[in-house]
């Protein structure tokens, strides 16, 4: 029997591993890639709380999330290839010339 | 085990060789029609009139050396054919082709002649053909040569500009038929005005129409919009390195795309299986006679016209097709809105 | 055993399984791939959950337009592997005190996590329901939801034209202007 409970914990686990993702990795598209697997993530959570209320909201919702993962994701890799024209690396530890 | 789930089982495997058959038969049919439109013969001496001659290019193709380039991703050269292949066949699988049958009463409930009725089947076409594109954008990657890289980011790009107009031609239909099942849109168009005109949603949306048959020839990367594929320009674009059987499972699913887009627009503008003078159980009939005269445009278009060059191609889909495709839209809406349609 | 258990923990651990590789893999083009086949996986999972629109949209949506947009990029910058005198040393975050300090946080939360969802009464079972249909989802999404649903088109717009802006190297005049390459 699946339950509520399955899907919650399957959601923090992926969730969980994006935050990992993002934290670990030095490659700045594979950080990006981390972020979407954790708005992923909570997608599986609204759907599923809205199976469970037995309302359709958490797939709107899940509709507006999706499309602003989008905009982020655009935006977000347009930064990347300017950055990447500036530095000509991927690592986020080769901008940091704004440290002391 | 069902006589229902046996003949589900049946029909999938029919479906699946059916199709192979189906682009068999059309490197035949283009071969010879554009003999015709150039004034030669073209294959003529395999079988009886040439009907062999796809299968003596498939045992050519089987007999060539596989090669991959030394440079080559092995993983990613091996896979783009094959998700090039899948997602040709998978498209096919929501596209009903004839009325639900019993088979002369062997089957206790009816059987529809569709893989899979999903009740959001049109967005299921959709999603898949936006799944082929990574198929030619691999190809184009690990092939690691300069002309296949060009030919797969090109081709990549035309196709996700004209998924955009594709999907509001068919968003038009969805307002009219007013269901997302493609049975069900077929179904709508049943029956006739006037005693003799049928009530395709082609009279209805004959702009939607051509909006849906260019974007389709530009999914499908067929001339006039094959330039990233083109001998003359980039020697063979995305599948330059390929040869023997990854060769031809892109041949493979070009002409089943083609197909599956002419299916698509059978049932959704034509009026599916639904014809005159013939019952409706056999109306798959009227379905392969409206589908094979949409290859036949297919065909006709590759060796009539010539191609677009590679910034015209896009900016027609951009700036001209796209534009199009919202007015149509939204005097879709308007009309259904006001008319009741 | 029932069929939906088998496709539940199916397409689990593949979403799981694949978002791992995705943050284990050093080539980027084969990260993006594995996290199109997780979305896979959880678009199998939204139709477990009777969204069947939801699931193709993330086909659509994520799988089929977000991430090609990632493979081009990937693709165009060409983007090699991790530079390697950056991986030479130990990352700061690998070494023994935080690590033993971010698994001591990952039990805290994990305990949490497990309280807060036996302590509820009810066994979470889903409520007898229905496939969402598309229709619903539309109604409420014109009616209720209009104002967001009108916004978000303005967002995709501005995210369209920030992303032109950003990503466009300058023109010769600009580069003149700027007094040299």
């Amino acid at each position: 029997m699946v339950t509520l409970n399955h899907y919650l914990i399957l959601s923090a686990i992926l969730f969980s591993i994006g935050a990992a993702g993002v934290f670990l990795r030095r490659n700045l598209i594979t950080i990006l890639l981390s972020i979407e697997i954790m708005l992923n993530a909570v997608n599986l959570t609204f759907v599923a709380f809205g199976r469970a209320l037995g309302s359709a909201d958490g797939q709107i919702i899940v509709f507006f999330v999706m499309t602003v993962a989008a905009a982020e994701a655009a935006v977000g890799l347009a930064i990347v290839i300017s950055l990447f024209r500036h530095r000509e690396s991927l690592n986020p530890d080769s901008f940091a010339s704004l440290k002391w | 085990m069902t006589p229902l789930l046996i003949a589900q089982i049946v029909l999938t495997l029919f479906v699946f060789i059916a199709l192979l058959h189906s682009a068999a038969a059309m490197v035949w049919v283009e071969r010879r029609l554009a003999a015709l439109l150039q004034q030669r013969l073209g294959p003529i001496r395999v079988g009886w009139q040439g009907l062999l001659q796809p299968f003596a290019d498939v045992i050519k193709l089987m007999f060539k050396e596989e090669l991959r380039p030394r440079a080559a991703d092995p993983l990613l050269f091996a896979l783009a054919p094959i998700i090039s292949a899948t997602a040709a066949f998978a498209a096919f699988a929501v596209v009903p082709f004839g009325a639900s049958t019993t088979f002369f009463g062997l089957l206790d409930e009816p059987l529809k002649l569709q893989v899979a009725d999903v009740n959001v089947a049109v967005l299921v076409i959709f999603a898949i053909a936006s799944m082929g594109v990574y198929g030619i954008v691999l190809a184009g990657w690990s092939s690691n040569s300069k002309y296949s890289l060009l030919g797969g980011l090109r081709s990549s790009a035309q196709m996700i500009s004209y998924e955009l107009s594709y999907g509001m031609a068919l968003a038009s239909v969805l307002l009219i038929g007013n269901s997302l099942s493609v049975a069900d849109l077929v179904n709508g168009q049943a029956g006739v005005w006037f005693g003799f005109i049928p009530r395709w949603f082609l009279f209805l949306q004959p702009l939607g129409f051509l909006i849906f048959m260019t974007a389709g020839i530009a999914e499908t990367n067929r001339a006039p919009f094959d330039f990233p594929e083109a001998e003359q320009e980039l020697v063979a674009g995305y599948h330059t390195e390929y040869s023997s059987m990854s060769f031809a499972m892109f041949f493979l699913a070009e002409y089943i795309n083609m197909v599956t887009v002419s299916a698509v627009a059978t049932d959704l503008y034509l009026g599916g299986w639904h014809g005159p003078f013939l019952p409706v159980s056999l109306g798959w009939i009227w379905f392969l006679i409206k589908v094979g005269a949409l290859l036949f445009f297919y065909v006709w278009m590759r060796w009539t016209l010539p191609r677009y060059r590679y910034d015209q191609l896009m900016a027609f889909g951009w700036k001209v097709l796209l534009p199009l495709s919202v007015i149509n839209l939204l005097a879709t809406a308007a009309g259904v809105l006001y008319f009741g349609l | 055993m029932g069929s939906e258990t088998i496709a539940f923990y199916l397409f689990g651990a593949i979403a799981v399984g694949a978002s791992l590789l995705v943050i284990a893999q050093r080539n980027p083009i084969y990260s993006v791939l594995l996290l199109i086949g997780s979305f896979g996986a959880l678009s199998g999972l939204y139709v477990l959950l009777d969204a069947p629109f939801v699931a193709v949209i993330q086909i659509i949506v994520y799988a089929g337009a977000i991430m090609v947009l990632f493979l081009f990029v990937v693709m165009l910058l060409n983007a090699p592997h991790e530079d390697t005198e950056f991986d030479e040393r130990v990352h700061p975050l690998l070494r023994p005190g935080p690590m033993r300090f971010g698994a001591f946080l990952a039990l805290v939360l994990a305990v949490e996590l497990w309280w807060a969802l036996a302590r509820g009464g009810d066994t979470g079972a889903f409520p007898g329901g229905s496939v969402t249909s598309v229709s619903a989802i539309g109604k409420s999404l014109f009616t209720d939801y209009a104002f967001p649903f009108e916004v978000t088109s303005i967002l995709i717009l501005v995210a369209m034209v920030g992303a032109v802006v950003l990503a466009r190297r300058d023109t010769p005049r600009e580069r003149r202007e700027r007094g040299g390459a």
